[in-house]
């Protein structure tokens, strides 16, 4: 078990390296991905160079290993989510991906005219826009239940849409990647499941800051990206419920998703291949091993009691700021703020915190729904991962502080 | 005699070689943005917006006597010290001269990144638009 903070920052290339350019950046912005640990990095630069087949396709003794490793990150995925068969993890490209896959296989087969579609107010882009796809194309209607003012779900709204009996799907986020608090995913499955729809969780975030047992929480539906969580872009999972995947249809036809083909006709390969048409992006897939044990090795426990310091520390320090407002300020907040100050526009924070050498997030965070609700047009996103310091949040602070000098 | 484009971009190259750092620069971006003329509201409406993901530019765009005139405003004060530069440069321009200019001296001034198609900041579209007016009245005066 890896305790030590030091010890987990000697893994991480890029906090040994010089940085980009020369300019060393303090880096936050580990929501939007996170940088690579040394065994990702050597995991794959070596099967790129000694066992680079496509997978499942071939009998040479290359093929089998490039197979091997591939399977590894489903089986590594498999483990991390305690899911309880490899059938049920599909690797995607990522969660925008895997959205786009559920929303169209669930949708072909069980959505119909009149049905709805129930999301929260706090979704990502990519958790409302093959939603709104579906129902344009089937004649569902989408719905929407409330993020209060301190951006905790309104859990009785929630409940009420669902008590009318339409809601076939609900699809919302473990942790919004905006407002940074780990939602009641567990409460909302209950809820679910007590109405009759099946729940879709977007982890996105949340398998990194909260992590997620399948069993523990029985959603149906589970997405998350793999380069948020230390493996190489490309890589998403989607985890469906066996029985519920088995009944769905394939989505991308090609090759790897059949069981016969003819001319006029195919049939379709079981789970959860019939979902991956084509080459996978098979090296990178494979590196949710190395990820997973990295995210494994270290003391997960200790990691999160620390995050949550700085966290805490770090509104505190921006609530003592005129004119500063965090956005998501209630309830159990992941190592993720987003704020705003009056008379400074967050692009002009984001620059000048580059600037002063740490890399922060601003713009929309592709949630413009939820930022016009509370008439913004943009934020500045800090987000933290297991190798960031309280140090490095004290630049960040006194940065931020020298950045509004000149701003207001 | 009115300076070529050229000539007026070689001026800011000098100008910002003068200052020591990269902070002196974006102070004194920031102090152009706020010298930026304020744009009449009426000019802000939502087709004259240029929207980008960090940051929302307004330009209104003028022909005079063969020569382009530009006006222009943003949310944010550093794209709006960058507009600045622009306008100094571009306004008062034929549609020829505009056309016929490229924008490396804001490479030169190192503010590259500013004017990146990766940067959704409004100012590459700016100069689209900038681009596309010139084109439109060229084709007018032909």
């Amino acid at each position: 078990m890896i305790q030590n903070k030091e010890k987990i920052r000697s893994l991480f290339p890029y906090l040994q390296s010089a940085g980009c350019g020369g300019r060393q950046l303090i880096y936050f912005d580990n929501a939007a991905t996170t940088q690579k640990p040394r065994s990702v990095i050597d995991a794959a630069t070596r099967w790129l160079a000694d066992s680079n087949a496509n997978v499942h396709r071939a009998v040479y003794g290359l093929a089998a290993a490039a197979t091997e490793h591939y399977e590894a990150g489903r089986e590594a995925v498999r483990e991390l989510i305690n899911a309880q068969a490899r059938e049920e993890i599909v690797i995607t490209s990522g969660t925008t991906a895997s959205i786009n896959l559920l929303a169209n296989v669930y949708g072909q087969r069980y959505i119909r005219p009149g049905d709805e579609i129930l999301l929260s107010e706090g979704e990502h882009h990519s958790n409302i826009v093959p939603w709104q796809m579906l129902c344009e194309r089937t004649g569902a209607h989408l719905r929407y239940f409330s993020v209060k003012e301190d951006g905790q779900w309104d859990m009785e709204e929630a409940e009420r849409i669902l008590s009318e009996g339409k809601v076939r799907m609900v699809s919302a986020a473990h942790i919004s990647n905006v407002l940074g608090i780990v939602n009641p995913v567990a409460e909302l499955t209950v809820l679910a499941h007590r109405y009759g729809a099946v729940i879709h969780i977007d982890g996105a975030q949340g398998i990194v800051h909260a992590g997620i047992d399948v069993q523990e929480i029985p959603c149906d539906f589970y997405s998350f990206s793999g380069h948020k969580l230390y493996a190489l872009t490309g890589t998403g999972v989607l985890y469906g419920r066996r029985d519920l995947l088995e009944t769905l249809p394939p989505w991308m036809g090609g090759g790897e998703m059949v069981d016969t083909v003819t001319y006029s006709s195919t049939t379709y390969a079981p789970i959860p291949l019939r979902f991956e048409a084509g080459t996978p992006n098979f090296i990178a897939a494979a590196t949710l091993r190395p990820a997973v044990d990295f995210v494994t090795s270290i003391d997960i426990a200790q990691v999160r009691k620390n995050e949550e310091e700085m966290t805490a520390w770090l509104m505190h320090e921006m609530n003592s700021i005129d004119g500063l407002r965090i956005y998501g300020a209630g309830g159990h907040k992941a190592p993720l703020v987003s704020f705003t100050v009056e008379g400074a526009h967050h692009s002009d924070i984001a620059v000048l915190l580059d600037k002063m050498g740490v890399a922060v997030r601003s713009g929309q965070m592709c949630s413009e729904p939820l930022l016009n609700k509370f008439g913004q047009t943009g934020v500045v996103r800090v987000s933290l991962a297991a190798y960031n310091t309280m140090q490095e949040c004290e630049v960040f602070i006194s940065s931020l502080r020298r950045v509004l000098e000149m701003l207001r | 005699m009115q300076q070529t484009i050229k000539e007026v971009q070689q001026e800011i190259v000098d100008s910002f070689a003068a200052f020591g750092d990269w902070m002196d620069r974006y102070e004194y971006l920031i102090e152009l943005g706020r010298d930026l003329p304020v744009i009449d509201e009426q000019k802000k409406q939502e087709e004259r917006l240029i929207k980008g993901c960090q940051s929302r530019v307004w330009l209104d765009t003028e022909y005079r006597d063969g020569r382009l005139w530009f006006t222009a405003d943003s949310d944010a004060i550093i794209t709006k010290g960058i507009i600045s530069l622009l306008i100094q440069v571009y306004n008062g321009r034929t549609p020829d001269e505009i056309l016929a200019a490229d924008n490396s001296f804001i490479d030169e001034i190192g503010l590259r990144e500013n004017l990146s198609p990766t940067r959704a900041n409004g100012l590459v579209a700016m100069m689209e638009q900038i681009r596309g007016d010139a084109l439109k009245f060229k084709s007018q005066q032909d």
